[in-house]
């Protein structure tokens, strides 16, 4: 059925709204982190229990998007009555339908334990984990089924696309996307309404808009969750930029290790075709678009716009000279829109609810919500959605929940290879474009690594000058050579072969790189070099002067030893040394012949005591 | 090579799909044969050495063909600061083999992928596409042994 006016649709989301509100609900996550903890053993499971109790007819069961807190999964929540449960096992979800659906009885065993007070807490807000969000873009995630139109319909979906096409023109949309002060979310935080207004200016036929999918940032997923989570509303948002820009085809280029975000997209086109939202005279305007997915093939170089462009073209994907812009010169030389997943996520939001109220949201500068992975070495891994504004220290230490004693944190890594490590000092920062930039990281398109006492940052430059080394598309020589010759400094610093003028080089080298790259990976590369000489300059002076690496991380400069006042002699450790390095008998402290051991450290991975200890 | 053919007319044999049927090729026989580039670059009419550096410059494509298992090793930020490097060392004292090759009796291909956005399960390891989270050198030993008990059922006829 296709809906052709607004009346239609407000009818339509009536209906599906009062069709399913009365129905309790169970809501299985199916995000890529809970389902590789076996959410969808835990969905059959309970499609299974309920045909057997009977109750498959009146009790709704939801396959959801990311709900969010991925180090409990699989999470399952239930309404009307609001009951949250985490790390549910298959095994569990008899007790669930027997005991929650039928009786009515919490099961204890299953709830989130607040870290403050040890208590068992019921509903996800009693969580600090998701008391302190704002979910605006999230706020359908792990609620909705992203494979069924019909739920996002039924919560008003695709009402901002009706409501632009049929009551405003196109420049009216782009001033209010302007006034609301959206910037973009893929890391650069250029002015969204800026962009569309230079794209429908551009002269030219044909236009295109793309969302870029292609989240190659390590230990980022907020445009995964999101496309795999409410699909929809990256559609509408895509839809309702194209119209204002005056583009007639779209392309959503999402990266081919994404596999669940591609199907879900896959499904979401089709439904959004079924209903007319995309296709030939949308909402029985002139206005005609439709939305093809392009896979990425692996590179994280096709997350800077230009070799995004290529790539779509079919070509390898290497960035060009900017002017022109893809705002004049896109896609086989058309102009084009390009703009983050997060980015078209807002769009609908804003026309919703207007400008005032995202502008009200956030800081001077930087409006609205961001969506961050926080990953690391962080109590709460997951996935978070935040006012700007907000400081470090709560996103890390509130809703995180800190480092899992007895460690502490001591630098939070932000905005992937591009940005930059913020030590705990500045934790008091308010997230927002300009204050990290600052800081010498950026906002980036919302990764957030943190990092504890076991951490070695030069380690972490090395780490990722190695990632974008081999990234680098070669094109340009700063970044083609400079990253390598990075890459190698670092290596002899964390070897211990380093000089005092091997970290002046590298300081130098950084800078040229910076200054002289063609595209943004090579302009950001430094960015993890830079900020880490920083602000642990003290940690590569250890490297350098006493060859010793004060995390215990680099393989050259460490010896595992064992403790033999804690060494209990369990003899647990013998065996899977490779080296066969360990002696020693049942009941006496072992040790380690340094001269065989070559520092797998598998034997502290499986002492159970603690006594194997990095020196 | 009638797969290849049936891939090209899914798509249309045109420049801009190309990367799209490499892929698909991929998926469908694991590497990318010469023969099927070959006829790809016929077909859509573009110069081989432009597949060729298509095939060479991302990521997701192999030129040699990959084994019976493939285990791939998540070196995503999150992985690397907690042990995915170590992770990789045992899997090379294990196979002997060098990462992103093949063991020589065809079981095992090994290789690194840079983040699949699973963080919280770090540190990764996926076999044969299952993930295995929060993995560690002595539970990797004790999946690989229990791949090579499993063999598969080409080889116990043969």
């Amino acid at each position: 059925m296709k809906v052709r006016t607004l009346e239609q649709l407000g009818t339509l989301a009536e209906h599906l709204r009062t069709a399913r509100d009365h129905k309790p609900c169970v809501r299985v996550c199916g995000g890529t982190g809970c389902r590789a903890r076996g959410s969808e053993e835990v969905l059959a499971r309970f499609q299974a229990l309920l045909q057997e109790e009977g109750l498959a007819e009146t009790v709704e069961l939801k396959f959801t998007g990311c709900h969010g807190l991925c180090e409990r999964g699989p999470l399952v929540s239930l309404a009307p009555q609001e009951i949250f449960y985490q790390s549910v096992e298959a095994d569990d979800v008899r007790a669930i339908v027997t005991e929650t659906l039928r009786r009515g009885v919490v099961i204890e065993r299953l709830l989130a334990q607040d870290p403050a007070t040890g208590r068992r807490v019921r509903r996800e807000q009693e969580l600090p984990f998701y008391r302190r969000q704002y979910r605006v873009v999230l706020r359908f995630n792990g609620v909705i089924d992203p494979t069924d139109i019909r739920e996002y319909l039924a919560l008003g979906g695709y009402r901002a696309l009706g409501t632009v096409l049929t009551r405003m023109a196109p420049d009216e949309v782009i001033e209010l996307i302007e006034r609301s002060g959206l910037r973009g979310r893929g890391g650069a935080g250029f002015p969204t309404g800026k962009k569309w207004r230079l794209a429908r200016a551009a002269p030219g036929a044909h236009k295109y808009v793309i969302c870029n999918g292609d989240e190659g940032d390590p230990g980022a997923f907020m445009d995964r969750s999101v496309l795999e989570g409410n699909p929809h509303s990256v559609i509408e948002g895509m839809a309702i930029g194209a119209y204002a820009i005056g583009a007639t085809h779209g392309i959503i280029y999402v990266r081919e290790e994404y596999p669940l975000a591609i199907r879900t997209l896959e499904i979401a086109l089709a439904q959004a075709r079924e209903y007319g939202f995309l296709g030939e005279e949308i909402f029985g305007s002139a206005f005609s678009f439709d939305i093809e997915i392009v896979r990425g093939a692996g590179a994280f170089v096709a997350g800077e716009e230009t070799a995004l462009i290529a790539a779509v073209e079919g070509k390898v994907s290497e960035p060009r000279q900017r002017p022109p812009y893809p705002v004049h010169r896109g896609v086989w030389g058309h102009p084009t829109v390009i703009n983050n997943v997060e980015t078209w996520a807002n769009v609908p939001i804003i026309i919703e609810r207007g400008p005032e109220w995202f502008a009200n949201l956030g800081t001077a500068t930087s409006k609205g919500t961001k969506i961050f992975s926080l990953v690391g070495k962080v109590a709460n891994t997951g996935l978070v959605e935040i006012p700007m504004g907000m400081t470090l220290r709560e996103l890390i230490e509130e809703i995180g929940g800190g480092a899992p004693p007895p460690r502490e944190i001591k630098a939070v890594q932000i905005g992937g290879p591009s940005g930059g490590c913020v030590p705990k000092a500045l934790f008091d920062l308010p997230i927002d474009y300009e204050s990290l930039t600052e800081a010498g990281a950026m906002m980036g398109s919302g990764g957030l690594i943190v990092m504890d006492d076991r951490t070695c940052m030069v380690d972490v430059a090395r780490y990722f000058m190695d990632f974008l080394r081999d990234e680098s598309c070669g094109k340009c020589l700063p970044c083609r050579e400079g990253t390598h010759r990075m890459y190698e400094l670092l290596t002899a610093i964390c070897e211990g072969r380093a000089t005092e003028a091997d970290l002046e080089l590298l300081e130098e080298l950084a800078q040229v790189v910076k200054e002289t790259s063609l595209c943004g990976l090579g302009q950001t590369a430094p960015n993890p070099v830079l900020t880490t000489i920083r602000y642990f300059r003290h940690e590569y002076e250890a490297h350098i002067r006493e060859r010793r690496c004060p995390a215990g991380v680099c393989k050259a400069l460490i010896r595992y030893v064992i403790n033999p006042e804690r060494c209990t002699g369990c003899l647990a450790c013998l065996s899977p040394c490779p080296q066969g390095a360990i002696r020693g008998q049942l009941k006496q402290p072992h040790v380690i012949d340094q001269d065989r051991c070559i520092k797998c450290g598998i034997c502290q991975e499986v002492c159970q005591f603690g006594a194997v200890e990095v020196v | 090579m009638q797969e290849v053919e049936a891939i090209i007319e899914r798509y249309g044999a045109e420049r801009r799909h190309v990367i799209a049927i490499l892929q698909d090729i991929q998926a469908q026989f694991h590497y990318l044969p010469q023969e099927a580039l070959r006829e790809v670059a016929v077909r859509v009419g573009i110069p081989l050495i432009d597949l060729y550096s298509i095939a060479t410059f991302y990521n997701c494509f192999s030129l040699v063909p990959r084994g019976e298992h493939v285990i791939r090793v998540c070196l995503g930020t999150a992985c690397h600061l907690k042990g995915g490097t170590r992770l990789v060392e045992a899997l090379e004292r294990e196979l002997g083999v060098p990462e992103g090759t093949m063991t020589s009796d065809g079981q095992f291909t090994f290789e690194t992928v840079r983040c699949v956005g699973a963080c919280a399960l770090a540190p990764l390891v996926i076999i044969d596409g299952r993930y295995h989270p929060k993995m560690t050198q002595r539970k990797l030993t004790q999946v690989l042994a229990r791949l090579r008990r499993i063999r598969p059922v080409a080889e116990v006829i043969r």
